[in-house]
């Protein structure tokens, strides 16, 4: 083979990613919904799961009533993040107070506070959070214990012997928590695998379906370079969402980059490319678009929503469910995620996730190289 | 060397059998028609000539290349336009062309002497997206993009189903032109008068083939006198003329019934007397030249004989 035919080669090859660009470009349709839909999820996600909590409904036992607990409850009562609406006659009351929905936590100062505080130098507080919505429940015990804190910082101040005021924090409905920042790694690892799994897989079974496939085939060029030219395109797109919602959350949800920039490009395009190469044998195996539409919602999506972490910890799994997870590439990407972006870790510390997504990439490439069919 | 060889192919889809030893050959620069009604087999049979299926047993060549083991060799030489429209519809007419002609390392410009005549004719379209064409301008651009390689050999599945009858004897006029310029052409249809355009023509049927030879012989081959015969009713008309004993055979062609008569036996005159007395109106009868469909009726009724 001379320079000439190589040159002539790669032309094909340019020309079929062209053809591809223009494949997606021509569809506004999708063109919107595959740049829109990044952005609404996290800003969604974002504003869904947000940490500002306002005038939140308070209840208050308070069996001594005595100047500690009446300078607590109007510190509460003063701060914007609470209004207390309910004095309760017995710490059982709160309960009730919960199940009527009425209240979203629960302040239970121990018998004889005051008392407690001065003799002993300790006193005891219950906060009691519904938990429902956990985000909620964390940001409403952290201000209340903040506020705690601060009175007791103030007493230190006035008086040279220690006081220590305790306050014990009780979730309610859901007490593993699961922290405010995990969506923003589930949401990338939702996006990146259904715009990439889901779409290429749709643009080859498109061809498959409309019968181009087989005029196609008639024709000297390569499967692989069939193939390769529909990668290219949604990799592009993937790499402008996976900017898109790095800066969204960055910028509009402040969740920052905490660990190394690189290293978390580096896990995401990998990432991408696993989720291509799932998309690639996808198409290998189905006939039309909707089955290839259902086989990646269906094997993809719901996978990735349940198994993945983004929504149950993959810790409290049943062993089955946590050994099932462990072939959903989303999981291993973000809790890639997690470490890089969230909990700043080094490189390093993500090898384990890059080595299987690495294995995953070459296994899905190797099937569908070999499953692609060069005829009808 | 022959352009085509069809050794005793067969392909079956589960359990049914779409082509049942199907045996013959195409020499260069024929234009050979593969002609029956849908289920015949011809897709199948294109298909496995074009390398896109594989045959259960037999063996095919293309221009003297085996159709499993050299697919890629075929591939790069002939020209294959499918059965339904298959080029981008979201791609304008020119860059359809232009997509094919690069995927085949060719340029327009280098086979823009073999397309001219016919890219002439939608050339005034060339920016229009290709699914915004009408169904004969549709089957051109596939013509055109089939071609672009300048292959030596054409294969053509139903080009000219769902197309109006004007675009239908365009579409032939260039297969015909095409042909003067040495290009070897297999085309599909299960339109029996188009069976006339071809050199040679193979009759097929329920995966067989019924008869392999020029639509002209055939034609000759025709083996009763075939008269054509009108009357009101038409309906009981048929029935009757079954019934009649000097009637070998009579089938409803548009608004004629074509029977097959004992000539020998009874005269035009005769038969419309004999159906005048059985009180049908405006009777007609005459003596006509058989069509392609008219052997094609009586090889099948041959056949099942």
């Amino acid at each position: 083979m001379g320079t000439k035919s190589n040159s002539r080669l790669s032309a094909v090859n340019g020309q079929l990613i062209k053809k591809e660009f223009r494949h997606i470009f021509r569809d506004k349709r999708a063109m919107l919904i595959l740049l829109a839909m990044p952005v609404v999820q996290i800003i969604l996600f974002g504003f869904a799961i947000t940490n500002e909590v306002k005038n939140a409904q308070v209840a208050v036992f308070d069996p001594s009533r005595d100047a500690s607990t009446t300078r607590i409850t109007e510190r509460l009562q003063a701060s914007r993040y609470f209004d207390v609406v309910r004095r309760l006659g017995s710490a059982a009351e709160a309960d009730e107070a919960f199940k009527e929905g009425t209240v979203s936590l629960a302040v239970i100062f121990g018998e004889n506070f005051d008392e407690n505080l001065w003799r002993t130098g300790e006193a005891a507080i219950q906060l009691i959070a519904d938990a429902t919505d956990p985000n909620q429940a964390a940001t409403l015990t952290g201000y209340a214990s903040s506020i705690i804190a601060d009175y007791q910082q103030e007493l230190l101040q006035l008086h040279s012997v220690p006081f220590r005021v305790t306050a014990q924090v009780r979730m309610l409905y859901n007490p593993q928590l699961q922290g405010a920042y995990n969506f923003v790694p589930g949401v990338m690892g939702m996006i990146l695998i259904l715009i990439c799994a889901m779409m290429t897989s749709i643009a080859i079974v498109r061809e498959k379906e409309t019968g181009t496939m087989e005029a196609l085939l008639v024709s000297p060029v390569k499967p692989f370079a069939l193939i390769f030219s529909k990668l290219v395109p949604y990799f592009a797109l993937s790499v402008v969402n996976l900017a898109t919602i790095l800066l969204l959350s960055v910028y509009v949800l402040n969740v920052p980059v905490t660990g190394s920039l690189l290293g978390l490009m580096m896990l995401s395009l990998l990432y991408i490319f696993v989720s291509l190469a799932l998309g690639m044998l996808i198409s290998t195996l189905v006939a039309t678009q909707v089955a290839a539409m259902l086989a990646s919602g269906m094997a993809l999506m719901l996978p990735v929503m349940l198994l993945s972490g983004m929504i149950f910890p993959v810790e409290s799994m049943p062993e089955i469910l946590q050994w099932l997870s462990s072939i959903v590439p989303a999981r291993w990407y973000i809790n890639g995620v997690k470490k890089l972006m969230i909990e700043g870790l080094p490189v390093a510390s993500s090898m384990k996730e890059f080595a299987v997504l690495s294995l995953m990439a070459a296994a899905f490439v190797a099937v569908s190289i070999k499953k692609f069919k060069t005829r009808l | 060397m022959k352009a085509l060889s069809v050794n005793n192919v067969s392909r079956s889809y589960g359990k049914v059998q779409a082509l049942k030893n199907v045996s013959f050959e195409v020499e260069q620069g024929e234009l050979f028609g593969l002609i029956g009604p849908d289920g015949a087999g011809k897709t199948t049979l294109i298909r496995i000539l074009a390398t896109l299926l594989l045959a259960d047993s037999g063996r095919a060549t293309v221009d003297g290349l085996d159709a499993v083991r050299d697919y890629r060799a075929i591939r790069r030489r002939v020209g294959y336009m499918p059965g339904r429209f298959s080029l981008y519809q979201d791609l304008s007419v020119e860059e359809n062309l232009n997509f094919f002609a690069s995927i085949f390392n060719a340029t327009v410009r280098e086979s823009y002497h073999l397309i001219q005549g016919i890219y002439r004719q939608i050339e005034p379209f060339k920016s229009r997206r290709a699914g915004k064409l009408s169904g004969g301008m549709k089957q051109k651009l596939a013509l055109c993009c089939a071609l672009i390689h300048k292959p030596s050999l054409l294969f053509l599945d139903e080009p000219t189903t769902g197309v109006d009858p004007v675009s239908r004897r365009e579409f032939w006029d260039m297969l015909a032109s095409l042909r003067q310029q040495g290009i070897t052409i297999v085309v599909s249809t299960p339109y029996m008068d188009e069976a006339l355009r071809c050199d040679r023509i193979a009759l097929m049927k329920e995966g067989g083939c019924l008869k392999i030879e020029t639509p002209q012989n055939i034609i000759r081959q025709f083996p009763h006198t075939l008269w054509s015969v009108q009357g009101d009713p038409m309906y009981r008309l048929l029935k009757d003329l079954r019934r009649h004993e000097d009637v070998i055979s009579s089938f409803a062609f548009g608004d004629a019934h074509h029977v097959a008569v004992r000539s020998e036996r009874i005269t035009t005159l005769q038969l419309e007397e004999n159906l005048k007395m059985l009180d049908y109106k405006n009777v007609e009868v005459k003596e006509i030249t058989p069509t392609v469909e008219d052997c094609y009726m009586q090889l099948t009724m041959d056949n099942e004989q």
